[in-house]
């Protein structure tokens, strides 16, 4: 039984990673239809953000490992990645907005090696930081990582504990950001219908840029758990970190913010019981992906539009 | 519908992405001053290895080493009307581009040997290329026993006369960390590896001398090489209760699992072979990395006289990367090569005429290196069968146990 928990623990905070950056796939693809595949490096770029902050706290306290850090640097995260997400957005996809759809696509590939490349080259020239060429290990703050926790026998490591409560946060803002709020309500008006939208006087630019910017905070957020959890990030962490947020995006139903909660968890879930309940050969942590990906074209064979299907009316 | 064929080709281009990314080489340019007299003729020894990507802090060390070996030789003017210069290339850990690599120093006809590769994996794709083009290739940290003898190990065939190592290999590597749990009292062991060539031999060997020895191999896992969360295979290990894990792998997974490993709770040690023994495995896994074990080839670097005097020399020429795990191998492995050079260089009319003769000439190779003797026997493997068990203490790895294999 300890197992089986440990095994959901697992699954659902792998899951929950996954989610956090889906929703980012997900926000943008409801609005722009675009499939943002340097989503991926926006998660990387927020855990960077988040571990230069902390250096560069460092240096006026001498490498402070208390709590406080914590909310310091995923402020920190959040501000670059946004910021990144935003001139990505101007520069590279808003020339493109009304270009064939394969444009834009092509660029976000070209961004995402471009940006991978920017922080392996780039981030260990900068004085004082560290080479990131290599895994880089991230800093181990009080409280928030160390010993797992003793939960009635059962062992949870911390990062558990941080990744699934940020879901649940991230979760429950969301809700209230997309329902609750004049720009939410935008928001969904534009990926309703984008033209009549501009004709109600929603500025449709504006919603785009908070769009992604929602979408790179969330990711932030995921890449410091990431760090958190897993005790490294590296240059290449975004690419299949973004591969598989974009399939759990797309086995919830792109498009839809629920839909990406429950297709992470269900992917992460997947992943961790395969892994240690299927016997034999095809077992094992190695065939994790497998079994992940079987399930997906099954899902889409059965459900083509996926487990929550599109809540946004599509366009096409 | 127009949005499931945008996904079906985005899913297409996405693959394709995938696929380039393992192409494209960078070359280093070859450290070289300028042409001695103009009576010298040049001779070029060329380095594979990884100068980039993750394992780029092992490359460098080597490329450096080897370079230090080249100004060497030319300041004491060891082979008289003959300058040595580098030739660096780059191998990103992948075989493909290791393969391009090989092929390009190949069609340098100032090229008379090569010190690589890092990975066993690159190394197969390396070895013909080189082999056809009669240079050799002198490997300082190879470790996969098939590269010398051939597929079958119980009937060892050498596969190429060119291929030469100056480290020991699994085969004495895996059992050798096999003997020193057994001895040390462990019964109950996991092993894991990343199903890389050289992860999984080493992982093999060790699983089955520890068998052999009388110990129990408790759980036998793999996880993919880009692998960054552990905890499945993790919790898996914990239900056995081993007393150590064994990972066939490098560094830059086995650190992270190491400090994964004691945040779930399962504070036992985990060892690994040389491809885990540097800083940086400390540096990822953390300040719970004490107790944690590697193997390495060799003696200890500083328990040597030889060895000394490389770490100073390697010091006072002013590289900005440490000569990490492999450096003093390949600094063997490029004298080794000069060694042979020596006797094959004065005679031959220019270095490409020179590659047939400085194959041959290997075999007769021996002196006292910066790792210990230097020396090949017929399959052009290290005589040296010396390996030592590091441990973490203080954040920083001490030599344990220096031995052989018995």
């Amino acid at each position: 039984m300890a197992f089986f928990i440990d095994q959901l623990l697992n699954g659902l905070s792998l899951g929950a990673l996954y989610a956090l950056i889906a929703v980012g796939y997900t926000v943008v693809y409801g609005i722009v239809q675009l499939i943002n595949f340097a989503h991926g490096e926006i998660f990387m770029i927020g855990a960077f953000g988040a571990l230069s902050t902390w250096i560069v706290l460092g240096w006026a306290t001498g490498g402070s490992t208390a709590w406080w850090n914590m909310p310091l640097m995923l402020v920190g995260g959040m501000l670059v990645a946004v910021l990144t997400a935003v001139v990505m957005e101007r520069f590279a996809y808003r020339p493109l907005r009304n270009a064939p759809r394969l444009a834009p696509l092509i660029t976000a590939i070209g961004i995402s090696i471009f940006l991978q490349e920017f922080i392996r080259l780039f981030y260990g020239e900068i004085p004082g930081f560290p080479d990131a060429k290599a895994a880089i290990p991230f800093p181990q703050i009080e409280f928030f990582t160390g010993d797992a926790v003793d939960v009635g026998g059962q062992l949870i490591n911390r990062g558990t504990f941080f990744i699934i409560a940020a879901l649940v946060v991230c979760w429950a803002f969301l809700w209230w950001f997309v329902n609750k709020t004049a720009t939410g309500r935008a928001m969904q008006a534009v990926s309703q219908d984008p033209d009549t939208s501009r004709l109600m006087g929603i500025d449709v630019d504006r919603i785009i840029v908070i769009a992604f910017a929602v979408g790179a905070a969330l990711a932030a957020i995921a890449g410091v758990a990431h760090g958190v959890r897993f005790g490294n990030i590296d240059f290449k962490m975004g690419f299949l970190a973004g591969l598989k947020a974009f399939t759990a995006a797309v086995l919830g139903g792109i498009g839809n913010i629920n839909g990406a909660v429950v297709g992470g968890l269900t992917l992460g879930l997947v992943e961790s019981m395969a892994a240690s309940y299927i016997p034999g050969q095809f077992g094992g942590a190695a065939w994790k992906d497998v079994w992940a990906f079987v399930l997906l074209i099954l899902i889409l064979v059965f459900r083509p539009q996926g487990l929550l299907g599109a809540k946004v009316v599509d366009r096409a | 519908m127009r949005n499931k064929k945008l996904l079906g080709g985005a899913v297409a281009l996405l693959s394709a992405s995938m696929l380039f990314a393992g192409c494209g080489s960078r070359s280093e340019p070859a450290a070289s001053g300028s042409a001695g007299g103009a009576a010298t003729k040049v001779a070029k020894i060329g380095v594979i290895a990884p100068l980039t990507g993750d394992l780029s802090v092992m490359g460098l060390g080597i490329k450096n080493s080897v370079d230090l070996a080249i100004r060497q030789a030319n300041e004491s003017n060891a082979i008289p009307g003959w300058k040595l210069e580098l030739a660096a290339e780059d191998d990103t850990a992948t075989p493909d581009v290791g393969a391009n690599a090989a092929t390009k120093l190949a069609a340098d006809k100032d090229v008379v040997g090569v010190v690589g590769t890092l990975n066993s994996g690159v190394a197969q794709s390396v070895q013909p290329i080189l082999n056809s083009a009669n240079i050799v290739m002198v490997s300082p940290a190879n470790t996969s026993p098939n590269l010398t003898q051939g597929a079958d190990l119980a009937n060892p065939k050498r596969t190429y006369p060119n291929y030469f190592r100056v480290c020991t290999t699994d085969s004495i590597q895996g059992p050798f960390a096999a003997q020193y749990l057994f001895e040390s009292g462990v019964k109950k062991l996991a092993v894991v590896n990343d199903k890389k060539p050289y992860g999984q031999g080493l992982a093999e060997a060790v699983a089955t001398k520890f068998k052999e020895l009388g110990g129990e191999v408790v759980s036998n896992q793999t996880v993919n090489k880009d692998d960054d969360d552990f905890s499945t295979v993790i919790d898996l290990m914990k239900a056995k209760n081993p007393e150590v894990v064994y990972f066939g792998t490098e560094f830059q997974l086995a650190g992270p699992m190491s400090k994964q490993m004691k945040d779930k709770g399962l504070a036992v040690p985990l060892m690994g072979g040389d491809g885990i023994f540097d800083q940086k495995f400390v540096d990822l896994a953390g300040a719970k990395s004490n107790g944690d074990l590697a193997t390495s080839v060799g003696a200890p670097i500083e328990s040597l006289a030889s060895g000394k005097s490389f770490v100073e020399a390697y010091k006072a020429a002013g590289f900005s990367d440490g000569f990490s795990a492999y450096g003093a191998y390949a600094y063997d492995a490029a004298n080794a090569i000069i060694a042979s050079l020596k006797k094959s260089l004065p005679s031959a009319s220019d270095a490409s005429s020179a590659r047939q003769a400085t194959i041959d000439g290997m075999a007769a190779v021996s002196f006292d290196g910066a790792t210990g003797k230097v020396g090949f026997d017929e399959f052009g493997d290290a005589i040296t069968k010396t390996l030592t068990v590091y441990e973490v203490q203080e954040l920083k790895w001490v030599a344990k146990k220096t031995g052989e294999l018995k």
